[in-house]
């Protein structure tokens, strides 16, 4: 079982959250040309590493809140959590 | 080689089977190989076996970072099948469930293919229909299919919950007869052993640390074991394609999830078939030691752990006491868990690279063991011709760039949701 602490609820268990993928991919900026590889690296590609991963998850039986999670791909760690608009350095 | 018979049993009997030649050689690796594989799992045994038998090209090695078969290939639930609807799913499988038909003859290794027929439930009429439509487009691609209703069911799988006041009542199924299962491990075993015999070097603990790459073109990888030179590479390293790809800067369209499988203590024969509910994800079936094998849902988030967390396991084994109420009386044996190479279509990817001479393996997401034989064969055809066959042309890398997705589940891109 992960426990993750939601920055609005404190730790709660996996079990109340649902995963949301890559936290790092950023949507192409609007009105400019957006060339195909920036679509598909949107949209497809990730690079899905081992070791420490920016993820999204939703606290779908809590807050609701979608929130940012640094965990380790390969033991599992959290390390930190980030409210959805924080900027993670 | 030696061969496997009757006869070399007996023989072998009078020296108390101590005198058996190595399945496979331990070799050190070559300076320079013609094709250097990455990866021993099912997947690069298989190609390698039959760039040799196929191509005639043997100066091959497979290069292993721990054991041959310790991956996925000894990890899943041994499935095989090829009840797809897209014609380059069903026409692919199909393809090698005529290799698995003979495999056992082909690699004079028995890998105990045993066609025992699944049966995907169906839990209301809209199921039927789709599962209707599922059976037809197999059927147009000379795949078996029967549509089977509610009775046909029980008088197959009795021991389903078939009482009035269930949550997901079934109303019939969709059977491919010709399904079936395999012993996962005689697999890489088998295709290890005659490739080994003809000429293969399997090179185990002998990790790739990087490749060399000059003016678009691969001249050989770097790995734990010293520098290798080769014309050709091809990655079949499903879980671990994206760790290799960050070497060669591409950005591919594949996230590495973490698959649960279990069995129960092994009981007397009660299910003949494959079995997966409708409902949810859950499928299971009985080995021939008798234990309940069972798996369905992802984890859920990215992970290269190979062990799997409870929460998954509760909900899948849920959906199957929903579906078969006796398992709840079995007790757990063991659970594990692989890590699967999760395309963002839910197809593989069986495709050159834009590097000249690199050619890539990956994507197979939930259906990896029942490909192995296709896959290996279309493989190694695309790396000794330099060009895509036909029954792999649709699995392109760049189907994600001009559209032409091979969505059979219709998950789109997160196919990691359950």
């Amino acid at each position: 079982m992960l426990y993750i602490n939601c920055p609005h609820c404190g730790m709660r268990s996996q079990n109340e959250f649902s995963y949301g993928g890559d936290a790092s991919v950023k949507r192409p900026e609007l009105n400019k040309e957006v060339s195909d590889q920036e679509w598909d690296n949107f949209v497809y590609n990730r690079k899905s590493l081992r070791g420490k991963h920016l993820e999204l998850w939703q606290h779908i039986s809590g807050c609701r809140q979608w929130i940012k999670v640094e965990r380790d791909t390969a033991t599992h760690e959290i390390f930190r959590t980030f409210k959805a608009d924080e900027e993670v350095a | 080689m030696q061969k496997y018979s009757i006869f070399n049993l007996v023989k072998n009997a009078f020296s108390n089977h101590e005198n058996w030649d190595l399945a496979w050689k331990d070799p050190t690796p070559k300076e320079e190989y013609d094709v250097v594989i990455i990866g021993g799992g099912g997947h690069g045994l298989a190609t390698a076996y039959y760039l040799a038998k196929e191509h005639n090209i043997t100066k091959v090695a497979i290069i292993e970072k721990g054991w041959i078969g310790g991956g996925n290939v000894g990890r899943n639930t041994t499935i095989i099948r090829s009840n797809y609807m897209h014609d380059e799913n069903g026409l692919f499988s199909e393809f090698g469930m005529d290799l698995w038909r003979k495999m056992s003859q082909d690699l004079n290794y028995n890998v105990m293919f045993s066609p025992r027929g699944i049966i995907n439930l169906a839990h209301s009429d809209a199921q039927m229909n789709a599962y209707a439509r599922r059976g037809n487009s197999m059927r147009l691609n000379g795949i078996d299919a029967v549509l089977l209703n509610r009775e046909q069911v029980k008088e197959i799988i009795p021991m389903a919950d078939f009482s009035d006041n269930v949550r997901f009542p079934i109303f019939g199924g969709l059977m491919q007869p010709s399904a079936g299962t395999a012993r996962h491990d005689a697999v890489a075993w088998g295709y290890a052993r005659q490739a080994d015999s003809m000429g293969v070097d399997i090179i185990q603990n002998c990790e790739v640390i990087g490749f060399d790459v000059s003016a678009g073109k691969i001249n050989g990888i770097r790995t734990s074991r010293g520098n290798i030179k080769a014309k050709k590479v091809g990655l079949c390293v499903a879980g671990s394609t994206n760790i290799l790809a960050e070497k060669l800067n591409m950005n591919l369209p594949i996230e590495t999830h973490l698959l649960q499988a279990c069995v129960s203590e092994p009981i007397k024969p009660v299910l003949d078939n494959v079995v997966t509910f409708g409902a949810g994800h859950f499928y299971v079936s009985q080995s021939d030691k008798g234990e309940m094998v069972m798996g369905g849902d992802l984890d859920g988030y990215n992970s290269y752990a190979q062990r799997g967390n409870l929460p998954t396991l509760q909900h899948v084994l849920t959906e199957g006491i929903a579906m078969m109420p006796f398992l709840s009386k079995l007790k757990m044996l063991r659970t594990w868990g692989g890590i699967m190479d999760m395309s963002m279509d839910g197809s593989p990817i069986i495709d050159k690279t834009h590097i000249e001479g690199l050619y890539l393996n990956c994507g197979w997401c939930y259906g990896g063991f029942k490909a192995t034989p296709a896959s290996g064969w279309t493989f190694a055809h695309t790396i000794a011709q330099d060009r895509v066959h036909e029954l792999n042309a649709g699995y392109s890398l760049n189907r994600f760039n001009t559209g032409h997705l091979i969505d059979e589940k219709g998950l789109g891109t997160k196919t990691w949701i359950s």
